[in-house]
């Protein structure tokens, strides 16, 4: 076979051929429970860590579980990871979501986590449920969050909840932090509760986005970010670094399948300019 | 009057929210919060309309045997399902409505978002070409950020001799940060401010009625 | 009432409480019992009318002296006329409470005492303030500059292009394009796919999408193609079938219109996906225009329609999702082109004007951020551009 007709056949791949090698590489590196360290310097995912760290005992934080199952993979871990820290902390946590079935996902971070580490629903988190406004439903929640929320997920009323005594609007809690897949999402929350009523906002989101929230750290909008799996896992490995005993979370497992993984892509893309740049080579009268 | 009394709505509950964003002062502070609760309270009946416009139209696919009408019952009975067993056993952890939600919705919705791994690469494959200095420049900085991201890109870094001890162990991080901190917060925030004046310019249309496309089609 | 409840509290509370207002015990000594710690006292109360309010809210602020353990709690006294209530216990180290649900233009003094191992241990300084409501919020009045400054531009733009003036709109690329899309779809057969985002339409780029989706249906209408709108929300729905009915009656073929193509599947995002990828695979269209608000969905829809070998022309303003159409699509409308291409197609007044108001507000704002580099580089070396910096700070801080 000549040069020329491997490298048309190197350029035209069957597509199927990379799907069943991006699966092997993200399978393989899971089923060999491969491990790297991960690095954790200053940077968003260390400012939102360190910022929660120094929030006062007894605190109030809300944290809007703003994603549905397709993002689960990739916000979950946060969610379990920020929901751990905060507990450890005896910070209370005001649930809630802005996308319907954030709510569930959102109930199963708070009440595993709260399980293992003791914290009780009503008392040291609370789970109001899923609101259909979105930025207009934060607006509102400024002046009156029971205006949104009468009642939680489960029914109970606003003000039987021990631990919502004497929280009337945002600017009663210390911190929002969203959790977002997309919209409403922290856009919402930064003009809304952020930029309108002054609370601070930390955030978390899906790694396609975290390009576009960085507007809002460098300006001071947003404390911190955690993008993606590796925002997750910068979490997860600073909790284990100043808690030790801490579990090792969703995440971390993951960032060996998507080193790999991203070597892949790259090396097909490799593959992919190098037959570009032979063929334009052969085209011009190089190669034969 | 079919186009007037919606068009007059809009308008004034535009200019309500307006004002009351600058004007503290009684009645606008309390209209602003009432307006927001009437919004809550129409969208919570958009989602009801939106179930029903799902029902009538899998009905009629059904009725007219339309194309593909076989999928249309599996539809109408997943979505009298969910709601049943929500109604009749309510929607706690354990209850049939939060097993059928994490068995069947969550692995759906993931296993639907997990495709982009694989389209990611056909398309890097196909796509990414070095065809000019651009494209070149794009590819390096692509490069750098997907080493950055993942902790393989410092492991391959510190087999550099001297790497690992040097002042910088995570040189390839701390590139890549650099550059969604510096370079691509600088396009993001331009694209920002561009989109912002998109919605001003929208918003301004439709308060004041130029705009009427929202309306369905009836202008 | 109010007396009994100040009754309440002093019993309620161990360690033989002093009755607030009294003569209180100097800090240290408890009214009764052996001497504690040095505990330290409240200095420095102010009552303030709450700024930029709606009025009945008074803003409380008060520091603790050096010296001492800071006490448990501080107890908030308020006296209206002849009668004196307990507001609140609120944290000493705090710093500041707000006492809301006042009346506008009554005076009221406060008092603080403080509170130490149940006991109150000295009342502080008093403060005096009445309440009102503010018509304008100051903290928004440079917000309220911008706002009034870039509406007007954008008013201004849309009036003229109202009254006949020429609005000059460079050739968007991918328009040209188009016909040649919907030459091949009818050439080979095939029908068009049209995809107008997963949005509602009080999306700015569904709208925009809207505008397109006209320009294509008389295309397919002249070339006597099909067209298949798949839609996510109902509204869009209904306003996808109006354009595309206008538009075949325009083109004098409404005996082709097919109401039944351009249909609704479903509200959630990736069931969406996954039955226009149906709709591609089964179909095969010829050509898909993917135009409008995409989210993560937008790969899993062009890499399908490249793999059916359609000519793709995709436009959205997500940027997240501009880097995946450009590597799985034919062309590619970045961000405002969208836009560009609606107005330029539909040459509607409202459109042209809004973009090009848009035009001159963003180069309004690019001098805004240029003075405002200027000033702050300059910074103390030159005292115009301190004022300028604090000028250009007051305009855009919002409170």
């Amino acid at each position: 076979m000549s040069g020329g007709r491997i490298l048309e056949k190197l350029d035209k791949v069957d597509r199927r051929v990379i799907y069943v090698l991006m699966a092997l590489s993200v399978i393989v590196p899971l089923a060999l429970k491969l491990d790297f360290p991960i690095p954790v310097g200053s940077g968003p995912s260390m400012n939102l860590y360190d910022y929660i760290d120094n929030l006062p005992e007894g605190s109030t934080v809300i944290v809007s579980y703003d994603y549905d199952p397709s993002t689960k993979a990739e916000l979950q871990p946060m969610a379990v990871a920020l929901c751990r820290h905060l507990f450890s902390r005896h910070i209370r946590v005001i649930g809630m979501a802005l996308w319907p079935q954030g709510v569930s996902l959102g109930q199963q971070a708070m009440s595993n986590v709260g399980d293992s580490l003791g914290a009780e629903q009503y008392t040291d988190w609370v789970n109001l449920g899923y609101t259909v406004g979105g930025a207009v439903s934060i607006l509102r929640m400024g002046s009156s969050i029971q205006a949104v929320y009468p009642q939680d997920r489960d029914g109970v009323p606003y003000d039987s909840i021990p631990m919502l005594n004497g929280i009337r609007r945002l600017g009663d809690l210390q911190m929002a932090i969203c959790l977002s897949a997309g919209d409403p999402g922290i856009h919402a929350w930064v003009m809304m509760a952020g930029d309108t009523y002054g609370l601070p906002i930390g955030g978390g989101c899906t790694a396609v986005s975290a390009p576009e929230f960085y507007t809002y750290l460098g300006t001071g909008q947003l404390l911190g970010l955690l993008g993606g799996l590796r925002g997750a896992a910068d979490y997860e490995t600073i909790l284990r670094q100043r808690n030790p005993g801490a579990p090792r979370g969703l995440a971390t497992p993951g960032m060996a399948a998507q080193s790999i993984s991203h070597l892949v892509i790259m090396a097909f893309i490799v593959l992919g300019n190098v037959t570009f740049l032979l063929g334009r080579r052969a085209r011009k009268g190089g190669l034969k | 009057m079919r186009l007037v009394l919606p068009l007059a709505v809009t308008f004034i509950c535009g200019m309500i929210m307006v004002l009351q964003f600058f004007i503290p002062h009684r009645p606008f502070s309390s209209m602003g919060e009432r307006l927001t609760d009437w919004y809550m309270i129409v969208a919570s009946a958009a989602i009801f309309l939106g179930a029903i416009n799902l029902i009538q139209v899998h009905t009629a696919r059904i009725q007219h045997r339309l194309r593909n009408w076989q999928y249309s019952p599996v539809v109408i009975i997943g979505f009298f399902a969910m709601i049943l067993a929500g109604l009749f056993w309510g929607v706690e952890d354990g209850r049939p409505f939060d097993y059928m939600f994490q068995t069947m919705i969550v692995p759906m919705g993931a296993t639907m978002f997990s495709l982009l791994a694989f389209f990611v690469a056909s398309a890097a494959f196909r796509a990414f070409r070095s065809s000019n200095w651009r494209a070149t420049l794009l590819l390096l900085s692509a490069f750098v950020v997907m080493l950055g991201r993942v902790p393989i890109g410092d492991v391959l870094w510190r087999l550099v001799p001297g790497a690992a001890a040097g002042a910088h162990p995570n040189l390839v991080n701390e590139i890549a940060e650099w550059l969604m901190q510096v370079p691509n917060m600088a396009g993001q925030r331009a694209v920002m401010i561009g989109a912002g004046l998109g919605v001003v310019a929208t918003s301004l249309r439709m308060i004041f009625g130029i705009e009427r496309s929202y309306l369905g089609g009836a202008e | 009432m109010r007396v009994s409840l100040l009754a309440v509290l002093m019993l309620a509370l161990p360690g033989g409480a002093q009755p607030p207002g009294t003569p209180a015990a100097p800090p240290g000594q408890t009214a009764a019992g052996p001497v504690g710690p040095t505990v330290a006292s409240v200095v420095d109360l102010t009552a303030v009318d709450t700024p930029n309010d709606a009025g009945g809210s008074i803003d409380l602020a008060w520091g603790l002296s050096p010296d001492g353990v800071v006490p448990d709690s501080v107890e908030i006294l308020r006296t209206a006329g002849d009668s004196t209530v307990s507001v609140a216990f609120v944290p000493a180290a705090s710093g500041s409470y707000t006492d809301e649900g006042l009346r506008d233009g009554v005076s009221y003094a406060y008092s603080l005492v403080s509170w130490f191992s149940g006991s109150a241990v000295g009342a502080g300084p008093g403060a005096t303030a009445a309440p009102s409501a503010q018509w304008i919020n100051t903290g928004r009045i440079g917000m309220l500059v911008i706002l009034v400054l870039l509406s007007s531009v954008i008013l201004v733009y849309i009036e003229r292009a109202k009254r006949g003036h020429k609005l000059y709109i460079r050739e968007i690329a991918g328009l040209s394009a188009v016909d040649d899309a919907v030459g091949r779809a009818t050439e080979m057969g095939r029908p068009v796919l049209y995809i107008p985002g997963i949005m509602d339409m009080d999306d700015i780029q569904t709208i925009a999408s809207m505008v397109i989706l006209g320009r294509v249906a008389s295309k397919v209408a002249e070339y006597g193609a099909n067209l298949l709108v798949p839609n996510t929300r109902s509204v869009v729905m209904s306003v996808a079938q109006e354009v595309v009915k206008e538009s075949y009656l325009a083109a004098g073929r409404p005996d082709a219109f097919r109401k039944e193509n351009i249909n609704y599947l479903t509200d959630d995002q990736f069931g969406y996906a996954a039955g226009v990828d149906g709709i591609m695979v089964r179909q095969r269209p010829a050509a898909i225009f993917l135009l409008g608000t995409f989210y993560a969905e937008s790969l899993i829809l062009a890499e399908t329609g490249k793999s059916v070998g359609a000519i793709q022309i995709a436009g959205t303003a997500m940027v997240s999702q501009l880097p995946f159409f450009i590597a799985a699509c034919d062309y590619t409308l970045i961000g405002e082109e969208l836009f560009a291409a609606s107005a330029y197609l539909s040459r509607e007044p409202k459109l042209l004007g809004s973009l090009k108001g848009q035009d001159s507000a963003k180069f309004v704002i690019m001098l805004l951020i240029v003075l405002g580099v200027a000033a702050s580089t300059l910074g103390e070396a030159w005292h115009p551009a301190v004022k300028m910096a604090d000028f250009l700070r007051f305009l855009t801080h919002v409170e």
